[in-house]
């Protein structure tokens, strides 16, 4: 049973969802204040959904300098698996834990609705459960989702395989290359805008997020990236 | 040491989509100012800095913008020292 520590910051109000959806996955969740400097011994820190301090200056601003987040980057430099959703991505990519950045969507409107993604990473603690291509149903809450990168961003993320999550049918953010999930060069560090949380069990409409907190879960989660990476351009599914 | 007035303008980068700028010229447009174009919002902060020179206070509010005030993977940012 793995120690997930889930951040509460002033303004996050997926916290009890994502807690919840870890014990679901078989973990023990528990939440953590963002002014505690102490993850109380995690193998797991999940930084989840919300608006942060009203998403004052931009989103994940502020949140980035809480005091919890040395001991954030401290785990995720150490190889422990971070994960971020939603407001916990503008927050990674805000604390340089993840690159790029997220800006206001392309037609203005906050998008609440489940949208399309595929599963393109494989090889991260978060998605080691899923099939490579696979296409899932997850649902999206956000104004600043649409993930911006350059040219060579893009590129050494498309080459090193670090796309996790991207839009199908349509790109509703309009996010550069429709990517809406990333992991770090380490694949400890994942940040995605959908929510696994919100479509984890059957009353929710459907199951499709759940394995994001089952695979926290398999053997492999807190193994070195390394041991997981896919060889060859085969990912492989541990 | 004196208070210095430092404004910093950060801009979203010019080669990056900016839907509000669009959503607010499209506006004008609609009240009848076809002679705008290119619309780009971005934000004005006004901060009261204190040091001994302009150069340090104007380096200061620099290193603000560096660790909080503009994202400098989506953002550009113009420091102005105002007065003393």
């Amino acid at each position: 049973m793995r120690r997930v520590a889930v951040v509460v910051f002033p303004g996050s109000n997926c916290d009890t969802d994502t807690v919840a959806a870890a014990r679901l996955g078989g973990s023990d969740a528990y939440f953590v204040w963002h002014k505690s400097t102490d993850l109380q011994r995690a193998d797991v820190v999940i930084l989840p959904g919300g608006f942060s301090y009203g998403d004052y200056l931009r989103s994940g601003a502020i949140a980035r300098f809480s005091p919890v987040m040395a001991a954030v980057a401290a785990h995720a430099r150490a190889g422990g698996p971070v994960l971020g959703i939603c407001n916990g991505f503008q927050i990674l990519c805000e604390a340089g834990l993840l690159p790029g950045g997220l800006m206001r969507n392309a037609g203005r409107k906050f998008l609440s609705r489940p949208v399309r993604v595929r599963v393109e990473a494989t090889d991260t603690p978060f998605t080691h459960l899923y099939e490579r291509g696979e296409e899932l149903t997850i649902p999206i809450a956000h104004g600043d989702g649409r993930y911006v990168a350059d040219r060579a961003l893009v590129q050494e993320l498309e080459a090193e395989g670090r796309v996790v999550l991207r839009h199908v049918d349509d790109n509703p953010n309009g996010s550069t290359a429709g990517i809406a999930g990333v992991t770090n060069a380490a694949r400890n560090v994942v940040g995605i805008m959908p929510h696994p949380e919100r479509r984890n069990a059957r009353p929710l409409g459907g199951e499709d997020g759940a394995r994001f907190f089952l695979s926290m879960e398999a053997p492999h989660a807190t193994q070195p990236a390394g041991a997981v990476r896919a060889a060859d351009d085969r990912h492989l599914r541990v | 040491m004196s208070a210095f007035r430092v404004e910093v303008r950060v801009m979203p980068r010019a080669t990056l989509l900016d839907p509000q700028g669009q959503a607010i010229e499209h506006a004008l447009q609609t009240l009848g100012f076809s002679d705008v174009g290119a619309v780009r919002m971005g934000k004005h902060l006004v901060l009261e800095v204190k040091a001994n020179t302009r150069d340090e206070a104007a380096a200061r509010a620099r290193a603000m913008c560096d660790r909080l005030l503009a994202n400098p993977v989506t953002e550009d940012y113009q420091v102005a020292v105002e007065s003393a």
